[in-house]
């Protein structure tokens, strides 16, 4: 299935990139989702740990199973304001 | 959307404040309080000084939660009007970043509903500043944790 990936500020300075698709098997959770963001943009991998996760719009906690088409927003601690 | 006339918004132009004011001003509410954000000198610790800010948003959803922070409010306090407006892009420093501004029948109520809502977007709302620095850096703004401090 294909998951629509969305990166911001830090985490999108490290991957170079706004947005990317991840291709994972049906029934993957977010922590997977995660792991395979983490593969495809190795420089923000250390980061990852402290970057919540959002799925179509709603934080969503790791062990939330995906499907396809979803949004997966991965979300640096906030600094609005 | 909601049911309400609420100006919850995201925007590069700057905050124009007496308007958000007027607008929300109603012949019920008795109180308006407002809350303004505003990006704050500061220097590192060599002495550069700050610039600017810039903001960046996951748009789509700091709007859906600004607007469930809203209705969230909405069922504790009596508000008339409510007003949720947050810059993004560059903002000088000295500028308004935020603006809440609430209509109440009575003043307490204002204040409550008002610092319930910045606590609120400050601590969850998807949006981040990077410090633009005089001599070119520029640094992510991310706290050790999801947090409402400042």
């Amino acid at each position: 299935m294909t998951i629509h990936l969305k990166m911001f500020a830090i985490l999108r300075e490290r991957s170079g990139a706004a947005e990317a698709e991840l291709q994972l098997p049906e029934g993957a959770d977010v922590s997977q989702a995660v792991a395979e963001a983490g593969r495809r943009f190795p420089k923000m991998l250390d980061l990852l740990p402290r970057a919540a996760v959002a799925v179509n719009l709603d934080y969503a906690q790791r062990q939330v199973v995906l499907h396809d088409g979803d949004e997966l927003a991965l979300i640096p601690p906030v600094s609005g304001g | 959307m909601n049911g309400h006339d609420d100006l919850i918004a995201l925007q590069s132009a700057s905050i124009d404040v007496g308007k958000i004011i007027a607008a929300i001003a109603e012949a019920q509410a008795g109180a308006i309080a407002t809350f303004l954000g505003t990006t704050r000198c500061d220097a590192d610790p060599d002495g550069r000084m700050l610039m600017a800010l810039d903001y960046q948003a996951y748009e789509q959803m700091a709007l859906a939660q600004m607007r469930r922070f809203a209705e969230a409010a909405r069922q504790k306090w009596p508000i008339r009007r409510l007003a949720i407006v947050h810059r993004i892009g560059k903002v000088e420093i000295g500028q308004p970043s935020v603006l809440v501004a609430v209509s109440t029948p009575h003043r307490s109520e204002a204040f409550d509903a008002c610092r319930f809502l910045i606590d609120s977007i400050k601590a969850e709302a998807t949006i981040w500043k990077k410090e633009l620095w005089a001599d070119g850096r520029q640094t992510w703004v991310h706290p050790p944790q999801h947090s409402s401090k400042e």
